[in-house]
């Protein structure tokens, strides 16, 4: 169990990866991509665990301590997570013009550039 | 290259990559232990800009500054997004009532819509306002409050999305917003010296009014969120439903 997470990590990593290499539709391409992604979540996530420590936020009643979950690496999951859904919505909005472009969303059909 | 090839070079490359993985993961820290320098230090710099909320903590003031490289990103992604999505020069907008106009909706859908609409607007306006307290911030409540627009489109019909949705609004409200934060960075540089350094006074601890510059930040960020996803969506929505290759549309 101690390094589990990272392989998880690993895992969602290359899953996603193969998943944009056998793709046969962009839309499919994509989403491996979110999936591959995901992989850097867990990682960070994984690197800030700290076993039976709360999240990272006091309160008037809570006095800072040290005793949580990194903040550090929950705050680049976060903007992770904000540059993924956008970056995944440019890519569905090239995906939409290749279909309309081309009548295909098979990346293998695409063989010429168009200049 | 065919898929036989584009196969071989990704079992290669990605044998390596998890060879290299794995090799790497086992001289990490042991998972949940309870070594964390960072923590330490963010933690310590959090309370003495008296920010319960560590992550916003780190988010907006201790690498505000990576921060504002990635609302850049997100500005850019949309203004991106905005550009592709033109209507091109074999369609056309279609304005009046085409075909499915009128979608049935159940009358509790409707009534489920108008109540959360508002609800949900208050919601992502709290999680924004109480981002430096607890959790939530600029980011999330930004998502949340350009959802709750979207609610109309479930509830009702696409018409009434956008009577109260200017999207021209909502493109100005997203620069305001990355304008916002860019202009507390050279504040700060004109007030203390450094860029996007917290030069309002901090407060009290967990005091609505505390954390300076996170606040502030926060809520420059959820503008350009809620804005930006605003924006993005109407994209999208004019792509499935407005627009109408040239020769089919008369049909």
């Amino acid at each position: 169990m101690n390094y589990y997470p990272y392989f998880v990590a690993g895992w969602l990593l290359l899953i996603g990866s193969l998943g944009i290499v056998r793709s046969r539709n962009l839309v499919h391409g994509v989403v491996s991509l979110a999936v591959a992604q995901a992989g850097t979540y867990v990682l960070l996530l994984a690197v800030g665990y700290q076993r039976n420590a709360p999240a990272p936020v006091f309160g008037s009643t809570k006095k800072p301590s040290t005793n949580v979950v990194d903040p550090v690496v929950q705050a680049l999951t976060l903007t992770d997570i904000v540059v993924s859904a956008t970056v995944t919505a440019l890519l569905l909005a090239l995906a939409m013009q290749i279909a309309k472009r081309h009548g295909t969303v098979d990346p293998d059909e695409l063989r010429a550039l168009e200049g | 290259m065919n898929r036989g090839v584009r196969h071989l070079v990704f079992l290669f490359g990605g044998g390596l990559v998890a060879v290299l993985f794995v090799l790497g993961a086992l001289g990490m820290p042991k998972f949940g232990s309870s070594n964390h320098p960072y923590r330490d230090r963010s933690v310590h710099a959090a309370a003495e800009h008296q920010t319960p909320n560590v992550v916003a903590a780190v988010n907006f003031d201790q690498r505000g500054f990576d921060t504002l490289g990635e609302e850049s990103i997100f500005f850019a992604s949309v203004i991106g997004a905005a550009a592709l999505l033109r209507p091109s020069k074999e369609e056309r907008e279609e304005r009046q009532e085409s075909g499915g106009g009128l979608r049935d909706v159940m009358a509790s859908t409707r009534f489920a819509g108008y109540v959360l609409l508002p609800l949900t607007l208050l919601v992502g306006l709290d999680v924004v306002a109480h981002g430096h307290i607890t959790p939530g911030g600029g980011f999330q409540g930004g998502v949340v409050l350009a959802t709750g627009f979207h609610v109309l489109y479930v509830a009702g019909r696409y018409e009434t999305l956008e009577k109260v949705r200017p999207v021209a609004l909502f493109e100005n409200g997203e620069v305001l917003g990355a304008l916002g934060f860019a202009g507390l960075g050279f504040a700060g540089i004109a007030i203390s010296g450094s860029f996007l350094s917290n030069m309002i006074p901090v407060g009290g601890w967990g005091s609505f009014l505390s954390a300076g510059t996170v606040e502030v930040l926060n809520f420059a960020v959820g503008i350009e969120v809620a804005c930006g996803v605003i924006v993005l969506l109407s994209h999208f929505f004019e792509q499935a439903i407005r627009l109408r290759d040239r020769g089919q549309a008369q049909s």
